[in-house]
């Protein structure tokens, strides 16, 4: 008779301890495959291409660009905002998902940590390359200095580079704490002699005695107690730059948990979307399994409702607040010349991720990577509509003007994604895409074939 | 076993010498330098290697600290100071500024030796310190490099003496052969010259003085020659007038003497002093201009109803007067009503037309002689000796040229070539004259047409005298020596006839001779210097004259009634700032929009609605016109359907890299019938011969929304009630609580109150702001790209039907928020509040997020996208394409206004410059400030005195007394920025019972 798992299993397939650090370790000791070269080859020309648009821009000014005496803000501060909420699930995954001790992530936190440093990467690009003076952005830092002019901490643009500055340290701390395992067991298996010496010497001398272990693992929670406020507090402070704002369609107090929300959100979906190519090309099935895909859904779902929810009393609140300038923002993003972006919004982040009340879709692989991609796309109009079209007809109809991208522009944004796939195919060619010690260590509880296997040590 | 020790202290063991030595010398040497520093060398063991490190790393060092020394500037000062001239600080000088269309009484402000900006002088009793665009602009003509560098001679260099010979040599032939030589100029306003001419003709009996202006006005002398016998254009008053009825004269913008005009009109308009009344404005046109936009009441018609209407208007009044009516002609509108309201303003009415129709003028004449407005609204005893040029003159110069009659030509600030709609057949006539001398200050059409080019300085290089009305003198004086090898043009007359005296020792001459016996001043010099030092000198005026009125002329005009052919009218006129085309090449007018259209850099085709509907055109389609020339669409509010207007002044071919290029020449598309030059004529084909001609304009959309930006009210309403249209203001001060304390300005306060009664539109403010703040000029392009940095800018607003909208209009600058939203959303602080309420600008600390524009709810900030005035550090990108950062150019920029780099937000400062000067200036003579001491540079040059500057903490200052008027009110008020500028709603008949439905 068929016994029904108490929990779906985590593991499927022929698993031992040296069979998962076989399969995880094979793409470092392998020579890649074609397609890698392929993809890093691609990757890497668009961000070639992206460098030079942005060094262009640095040179001839933002006028390069499409914005405008009305439109100060265009696509760059719409990808800054979604390369940061990208930058969300990692920490999510890794710290809260810790703290609510959910074994699913242990096959997927390294990777969305991996992301989430490299989308807060190319985010931090943005705000630098938007800057008319760049040569002078250390003014933004408050240092001591001779001229005796201090920053305003007022300004929620200076609470931005507190806030992600930090958000990146901590990542990168959790991120490479959580690898310092993963990393001696490669010192240990890899054979090349450039390679070598790099593990050794990241793996900071890692013997994996107890006392290691047990240092280890009360760091990590100290670590995810620092890092899950900041997940919450980074993209709170993002929205603070319009939240703060006189701007109508700005001005709102939802801002916070509505970009909080949105951000888990599009940083789950990218997640999906790397880990369903990754599984595929790098023979990871087994441990990211169609439950792991599903659980992933279903934090989608909660939270595209979140935002759904957050859109609908967004034009709630414009027409109950009896502000024509409110009233009028919204109904020009719904009517008005863009709104085909906001529809392209509402279907992709409302509409479409409403179908996973259906088990099946939830399940299907690729329902799920065109959701996924649905969503990067819808939340990324998200914040397009949120940038240009508030900006675009505001208080006095004589400024009101358009606003659309110049190829520089298209250049830098596609750049962004070459920085960032680039950086991903380097990571996932020289570290553990999964959590090798992490995955081992839900073994005995979440493998299907654990009680009757006796080979396992 | 190895003795470890485990602390300092036990360090070292006591019983090791060894140890102990070490210990002892703490401070260790590098070994290989002490041996390098020994003097005994020879045995030293310092290796070749050692050396070249030395070696390489000395020449690197001397490297680098050669390449990081900054060039020697040596700043040299005055040996000898020259009076008047303190390094830092400006001079004025008054001048005046008489160019054939337009007179502006002027104070030329001169800093370190170079003008770089042009007021009004308040002394003038025509121009009362206003200015207009033109004016104010005309400082950077003094630096352009299309101007003529040297004399010319069949387009080679030449110099003076040489071209004198050859030009003397040419004329004493064609004088000797008795061959007529024409001596082409613009209007003339100087006694001066005038006589100087006559005395050329005297030695020259060949020559005869033809005048010539580009935009005629030659129908209203010809119709007051005819009714009353004298050949003159009349002073008009329209402060005087209770009803101005306007047929076409866009007398706001470009019609006679703007600046005069616009204050009177403003005048007549004013609340602010208690009066009860303004006056009420028709306008019958078929365009939408300036002056329409701003009346009361507008009626669109054709430029061929104009006669048919004035004729109807006449028999209305004369039927009412009990006078014989005329055979009665149907008028396209009710004018019933009108003609009433006419009469009950006799002797208060003016009636003006634009018309270059004399048996239009004639009418016009006609119904003000009915009206009985000569004396009051209307003085023919003081004429206005601007715009002399008579049609048929100027037509038998080009008879005369185009049959060979002519030995020689010599043009005086005329372009023909370019403006006269046989231009081309002029070029080719006047290429084949054996004596053909330009004495054009810049490039032109016509120069590069004559064998001769004697190069006149500009009106700040040089003297001259005016007398734009009889009794009133003004004086212009050089405040620069001539930057080229030029010279004006009366020292050249002089030269050529043989004169030994210069022009400044002829026109002391002749003020000597004419003026100063009227003046009963004492001496000579003590009169000349204090007439230099006002610029203006008065003596009383003619009295008043009331000539017969010559009914039998108008009797002639009545009765004839020419059949208009069928089919679209187009009508030319002159835009605000381009006026005839004279000074295209000047990027501040260029750039600077329309009032009503907002456009820039270019002149286009307006069309109605309607028309546009109906032949399926739209905004950029281009039309080839009578096969001739091919214009962009403009579809605009408010034009007459039937109709189509396009600007003259473009499509300048030889005038320097601004102008050249920029759009089209349409004189052409007018031919003069019988010598009068008309302003309109019945197209005869159009087709649509493309589309997508990009316009560059300010602003693109033409609603407010419902909101309340401008309030207006009606005269009506605001007698019953001083807020009528601001009933809101009292609810938006009730909600202005906060929670937070209030900062308590304690000394100044700065406020700026517009009064919009008064704001015609003119936009010179605009062009005054960019010469006293440096403001960039983009280009077309930029404008396209919405990328426009002027600090001021005047929204127009359009409300009800596109056929016959209400225009509203604004001037907009940064509000100086009290509270302001962009000031605590810099990151940096670099903008920041004074404790004088004046929002400020570190413009070297603002590292351009352009966060503080986002957040402007008035978006008055303006961004450097790119280099435009090549202060950045970066090197290669600039970008100028109208040439500002040319040397000659920079020497306009304001010394006490920074120029800004590129990645800089930039925006209105209240001229803080000006406010530190007179803020000095009190405190080193030890004064308080008096109200109206500054004024901000757009207050200065506003003709119309609509926008007040001063202190809001001064219970006696203009500025506090507008802000207690209960018309006053805050842009956005509701947004609680507390701004410091105030707006007084308008109110005008606009909304009463029409007069004419």
């Amino acid at each position: 008779m068929k016994e029904s798992p108490l929990r779906e299993p985590l593991l499927i397939g022929e698993k031992s301890y040296a069979i998962i650090t076989a399969d995880i370790t094979a793409p470092i000791r392998q020579k890649p495959h074609k397609l890698w070269f392929a993809g890093i080859t691609l990757s890497s020309l668009l961000a070639g291409i992206g460098v030079f648009a942005m060094s262009l821009t640095v040179w001839q000014g933002t006028g390069l660009w499409g914005i405008n005496r009305t439109i100060g803000w265009g696509w760059a501060i719409t990808n800054l905002v979604w390369w940061i909420g990208i930058g969300h699930a990692g920490t999510f995954i890794s710290a809260i998902l810790l703290l609510f001790r959910q074994k699913w992530r242990t096959s997927i936190n390294r990777s969305a940590e991996a992301m989430t440093i490299f989308a807060v990467m190319c985010a931090g690009i943005f705000p630098l390359i938007h800057m008319g003076r760049l040569p002078l952005a250390h003014y933004i830092l408050p240092y001591p200095n001779t001229r005796g002019v201090w920053v305003n901490f007022n300004s929620p643009l200076l609470w931005d580079v507190v806030a992600i500055s930090t958000y990146l340290l901590v990542s990168v701390l959790f991120w490479y704490m959580g690898m310092i395992p993963d990393l001696a067991t490669l010192r240990d298996r890899v054979k090349n002699k450039y390679l070598q010496p790099l593990y050794k010497f990241l793996s900071l001398g890692w013997t994996g005695s107890a006392r290691h272990w047990s240092r280890h693992e009360s760091m990590s929670l100290v670590l995810a107690g620092l890092a899950a406020p900041l997940v919450l507090s980074v993209h709170s402070i993002v929205s603070f730059d319009f939240a703060t704002s006189v701007i109508p369609g700005w001005h709102t107090t939802i801002f916070p948990p509505y970009f909080v929300a949105g951000a888990i959100f599009s940083g789950f979906a990218m997640v999906l979307t790397l880990m369903l190519i990754a599984r595929k090309a790098m023979n990871l099935e087994d441990y990211i399994t169609i439950g792991h895909v599903e659980s992933m859904n279903k934090i989608i779902i909660a939270m595209g409702s979140i935002v759904g929810i957050a859109y609908i009393t967004e034009l709630f609140m414009a027409w109950y607040s009896g502000s024509i300038y409110e009233r009028f923002v919204f109904y020009n993003r719904a009517m008005g010349p863009y709104a085909w972006a906001y529809w392209i919004m509402m279907s992709c982040n409302v509409l479409w991720p409403q179908l996973l009340w259906f088990r099946r879709l939830r399940r299907s692989l690729v329902f799920t990577f065109i959701l996924s991609i649905f969503i990067n796309v819808g939340m990324w109009f998200e914040r397009f509509v949120i940038v240009v079209t508030s900006l675009h007809r505001d208080f006095l109809p004589s400024s009101w003007s358009m606003y659309s991208p110049t190829p520089i522009e298209i250049a830098i944004f596609t750049g962004s994604l070459g920085i960032f796939f680039t950086l991903f195919l380097l990571f996932i060619r020289f570290f553990p895409v999964i959590a090798i010690a992490e995955v081992k260590g839900i073994l005995k509880t979440s493998y299907a074939g654990y009680p009757k296997n006796d080979q396992l040590q | 076993m190895k003795k470890l020790w485990t602390s300092l202290a036990n360090y070292p063991p006591k019983n090791d010498p060894e140890a102990a030595k070490a210990v002892g010398t703490l401070v260790r040497r590098d070994p290989d330098w002490d041996e390098f520093l020994d003097d005994n060398t020879l045995e030293a063991t310092t290796s070749r290697r050692d050396f070249l490190k030395l070696f390489g790393f000395s020449i690197a060092t001397a490297a680098v600290a050669a390449s990081c020394e900054q060039p020697v500037r040596k700043a040299i000062p005055y040996l000898i100071r020259p009076d008047e001239i303190t390094p830092g600080k400006a001079s004025y000088y008054a001048s005046t500024f008489a160019d054939g269309a337009d007179y502006c009484s002027v104070l030329v402000k001169v800093r370190d030796g170079r003008p770089i900006k042009i007021e009004g002088n308040p002394l003038s009793a025509i121009t009362r310190g206003g200015t207009s665009a033109r004016v104010q602009a005309s400082v950077l003509n003094l630096y352009d490099e299309a101007r003529y560098k040297h004399p010319l001679i069949s387009g080679k260099q030449a110099d003076w003496e040489q071209l004198d010979k050859e030009v003397t040599a040419s004329l004493d032939a064609l004088n000797r052969a008795g061959r007529k030589v024409v001596l082409l100029t613009a209007s003339l306003v100087s006694p001066s010259s005038l006589k100087l001419i006559e005395e050329f003709q005297q030695k020259f009996p060949v020559v005869a003085h033809c005048t010539y202006d580009a935009v005629s006005y030659s129908a209203m002398l010809e119709a007051n020659q005819r009714v009353f016998g004298l050949e003159l254009i009349p002073s008009y008053r329209f402060d005087k007038a209770r009803l101005i009825v306007s047929f076409g004269a866009d007398f706001l913008g470009t019609w006679l003497s703007t600046v005069e005009f616009t204050r009177q009109y403003a005048e007549g308009r004013s609340l602010t002093e208690g009066q009860q009344s303004i006056s009420r404005h028709i306008q019958f046109e078929s365009r939408l201009s300036l002056t329409g936009s701003n009346a009361d009441e507008r009626v669109l018609l054709k430029p061929s109803q104009e006669k048919q209407t004035l004729t109807a208007l006449y028999n209305l009044l004369a039927a009412r007067l009990g006078k014989e009516p005329y055979e009665d002609v149907q008028a396209p509108v009710n004018l019933d009503m009108l003609s009433r309201v006419l009469l009950e303003n006799r002797g208060q009415s003016l009636v003006v037309s634009g018309s270059n129709e004399v048996s239009i003028q004639l009418l016009v004449n006609g119904i003000n002689a009915l009206l009985e407005n000569y004396t009051t609204t209307i003085d023919l005893a003081n004429p206005f000796l601007i715009k002399q040029g008579k049609d048929a003159d100027m037509a038998g110069f080009v008879s005369d040229l185009e049959n060979g009659n002519l030995g020689g030509v010599l043009f005086w600030d005329v372009n023909p070539v370019y403006d006269h709609p046989q231009g081309r057949m002029l070029k080719e006539a006047i290429e084949k004259l054996e004596l053909s001398v330009s004495l054009s200050e810049t490039c032109t059409e016509t120069a590069a047409a004559c064998r001769f080019v004697a190069p006149a300085s500009h009106y700040l290089e040089a003297w001259d005298d005016a007398a734009v009305r009889p009794g009133s003198f003004s004086l212009a004086q050089p405040c620069i020596r001539p930057l080229f090898n030029t010279r004006q043009p009366q020292d050249s007359l002089l030269t050529w006839a043989g004169h030994t005296a210069d022009y400044h020792g002829y026109i002391r001459q002749y003020w000597k001779e004419n003026i100063y016996p009227v003046s009963g001043k004492v001496d000579f010099d003590t009169f000349w210097n204090t007439a230099l030092r006002d610029g203006v000198f008065v003596t009383n005026p003619n009295p008043l004259l009331r000539p017969e009125f010559n009914t039998q002329a108008l009797d002639e005009v009545l009765h004839a009634h020419p059949a208009v052919e069928a089919g679209f009218e187009l009508e030319l006129y002159e835009k605000t700032a381009i006026g005839a085309g004279r000074y295209s090449n000047n990027p501040w007018l260029q750039e600077l929009p329309d009032p009503i259209t907002k456009a820039t850099w270019d002149n286009y085709l307006c069309v109605a609605p309607r028309d546009a509907a109906e032949q399926g055109w739209t905004d950029g389609d281009l039309l080839r016109i009578d096969d001739q020339i091919t214009l962009p669409v403009l579809v605009q509010p408010g034009q007459m359907p039937g109709t189509l207007s396009a600007a003259v002044g473009y499509g300048r071919v030889v005038a320097g890299r601004v102008a050249e290029g920029v759009g089209q020449n349409v004189a052409p598309l007018i031919h003069p019938d019988n010598g009068i030059r008309q302003r309109w004529n019945v197209v005869a084909s159009i087709q649509k011969v493309g589309q997508g001609y990009p316009i560059a304009r300010t602003q693109t959309h033409t609603s407010m929304e419902g909101r309340d930006i401008i309030r207006e009210a009606s005269l009506r309403e605001f007698l019953k009630n001083p807020s009528a249209g601001n009933e809101i203001q009292a609810n938006a001060e009730i909600q202005r609580a906060t929670l937070y304390q209030q900062y308590e300005y304690k000394g100044h306060h700065w406020g700026l109150a517009i009064d919009l009664n008064k704001c015609t539109g003119c936009s010179t403010c605009l062009v005054a702001c960019s010469a006293e703040n440096n403001v960039p000029v983009v280009g077309k392009e930029e404008v396209l790209r919405v990328h426009e940095m002027h600090w001021i800018r005047i929204d127009r607003y359009y409300e009800g039907s596109a056929d016959q909208p209400r225009v509203y209009r604004q001037p907009v600058l940064c509000q100086h928020c009290d509270n302001a939203p962009c000031e605590n959303v810099c990151p940096v602080a670099a903008t920041n509040h004074s404790n004088e309420g004046l929002n400020q600008m570190a413009y070297n600390r603002c590292i351009g997020t352009r966060y503080c524009n986002n957040n402007c709810p008035y978006k008055v900030r303006r961004f450097n996208w790119f280099d435009y005035t090549m202060a950045d550090s970066f090197k290669g990108n600039t970008r100028d394409p109208a040439g500002m950062t040319h040397d000659l150019k920079r020497m306009v920029l304001n010394p006490d206004v920074t120029v800004r780099s590129k990645g800089v937000i930039e925006k209105c400062s209240f001229c803080v410059q000006r406010i530190q000067e007179k803020k000095l200036e009190a405190k080193l003579e030890n004064h308080p400030l008096a109200d109206g001491e500054i004024q901000t540079a757009c207050q200065q040059a506003c003709p119309a005195r609509a926008l007040v500057f001063g202190d809001l903490n001064d219970k006696d200052s203009q500025v506090f007394r507008m802000f207690s008027d209960r018309r006053k009110y805050h842009l956005l008020e509701e947004l609680n920025t507390l701004p410091s500028i105030g707006y007084l709603t308008r109110i005008s008949h606009r909304g009463e019972k029409s007069i004419l439905s």
